[in-house]
């Protein structure tokens, strides 16, 4: 199974500012003078070497939209986010657009920065595709289909050429979909979300955004767990810390990296990918972030290691 | 995890001991909201003798110390290990307590009376 994330902020999109591409550059180029950095590839090997992830890239700002490969011919993606966008031109341009195909999106819920890329999901557009929209929410349908409509978008659902199906999931009940297992889970969240927990030739990946989990609800805590159980990887709503997620930010409908932790601890799963980030936190606050909770992991330990990263437009995981 | 209960003036400085966690964090809030009832001017938790506390545990310190400003108490924590003072930092909520470092500046921080009644003892 692999895992490829095109969009990984909450909230809305986040691109990176003028002025943060400055100090980037400023900082590289303070930090590589008389290093001799007279070509790309001693500047590629400054970069890997002397430099941090924060500081050499960024870890984007399009909203939810993760793409599961199973390994099939059919797609498979959790969210609409706008780096739904951004998965669909990368599809085209790999078939192009004279070779039909089939994606499957499962849907967590349906607050805009999660459907708002359906709009420019350019396989929409085109004759031939078969685009399948799964969820356990009741208004999904809905949803999709009303912000493709006047006047807050120019080309109205129904002329969309593309056959466009809406299927509606229950919670609980496992489902064959792209040749991968996926059953659903509601979540803590205004408006109702799901999480869908992935599985595939033995492999588990659970996609679990815009849900919040009480520390003191026990029954709701096991219940998460139970559904993480031994899982590969849970790619978790870390948008708030914990101190907020659970004061003045409460019943926000989302959860900290320090939930992740003990969630992944108490389900066994092997991999915690930090995400939905919150779009006020720049390259940097979201590098420590991550330090922060691998610190956090290492005192908690009692365990297997957990492993844990923090999602980027563009990173690929293999499980 | 054990409780050790004082009281100094109208505060009380309540010590919990071991680790708090899923299992016992119901308990460590009931025990403070009842040291809450118990105060008049304040509640100090000093957690030098807690080598662990998780979110469960902190959601408890956070209902505990909204119940004392409802109830207009004073509210603040000391004694903290550096692994506790860690996991404070880490998800934030050093921003949130009034910390200090010993039982006797948070009992100077919330009440001059359980201050002198303090340095009587």
């Amino acid at each position: 199974m692999k895992i490829t994330f095109w969009g990984t902020r909450g909230s809305l999109p986040a691109p990176l500012s003028g002025r943060s591409v400055r100090r980037k550059l400023v900082n590289a180029l303070v930090k590589g003078a008389n290093r001799g950095l007279d070509t790309p590839e001693k500047a590629e090997a400054f970069c890997d070497e002397a430099m941090s992830f924060a500081e050499w890239s960024t870890f984007g700002g399009n909203t939810s939209c993760v793409q599961v490969d199973t390994g099939g011919t059919d797609y498979l993606i959790c969210d609409l986010g706008s780096g739904a966008r951004e998965f669909s031109l990368s599809a085209l341009g790999k078939h192009g657009p004279a070779a039909p195909q089939t994606y499957h999106v499962l849907v967590s819920h349906v607050h805009w920065d999660h459907i708002m890329g359906f709009p420019f999901f350019v396989p929409a557009f085109i004759p031939g595709n078969h685009i399948r929209i799964y969820s356990c929410h009741p208004k999904f349908e809905e949803a999709i289909r009303g912000q493709s409509h006047a006047p807050c978008f120019p080309v109205e659902f129904s002329a969309l050429p593309a056959s466009i199906e809406f299927i509606t999931l229950e919670t609980g009940v496992p489902y064959e979909i792209a040749g991968a297992t996926v059953t659903g889970m509601a979540q803590l969240h205004g408006g109702e979300s799901f999480g869908y927990r992935i599985e595939h030739d033995g492999k588990t990946a659970v996609y679990t955004t815009d849900a919040e989990y009480k520390p003191d609800d026990y029954g709701l805590m096991d219940r998460t767990a139970a559904f993480f159980r031994g899982a590969d990887l849970v790619i978790f709503d870390a948008m708030y810390s914990l101190a907020e997620s659970i004061s003045v930010k409460e019943d926000w409908g989302h959860s900290s990296n320090i939930m992740g932790v003990e969630l992944c601890q108490m389900a066994g799963a092997r991999q915690l990918c930090l995400f939905h980030h919150e779009p006020v936190n720049d390259d940097q606050r979201i590098q420590d972030i991550l330090a922060e909770t691998l610190r956090f992991e290492e005192i908690t330990r009692s365990g297997d290691k957990l492993e844990i990263c923090a999602a980027y437009d563009g990173l690929v995981l293999e499980l | 995890m054990t409780f050790n209960e004082s009281r100094f003036g109208g505060a009380v400085l309540i010590r919990p001991a071991g680790r708090i966690d899923l299992s016992n964090a119901e308990a460590f809030k009931e025990a403070l909201l009842a040291a809450l009832a118990s105060a008049t001017t304040a509640v100090v938790v000093d957690l030098g003798a807690i080598d662990y506390i998780s979110s469960a545990g902190l959601r408890s310190m956070v209902i505990a110390l909204r119940s004392a400003k409802s109830a207009s108490k004073g509210f603040a924590v000391s004694g903290l290990t550096p692994m506790v003072l860690e996991i404070f930092t880490i998800s934030r909520f050093n921003l949130v307590f009034s910390i200090h470092a010993s039982a006797r500046d948070a009992l100077a921080a919330v009440s001059p009376d359980a201050l002198i009644a303090f340095d009587a003892s």
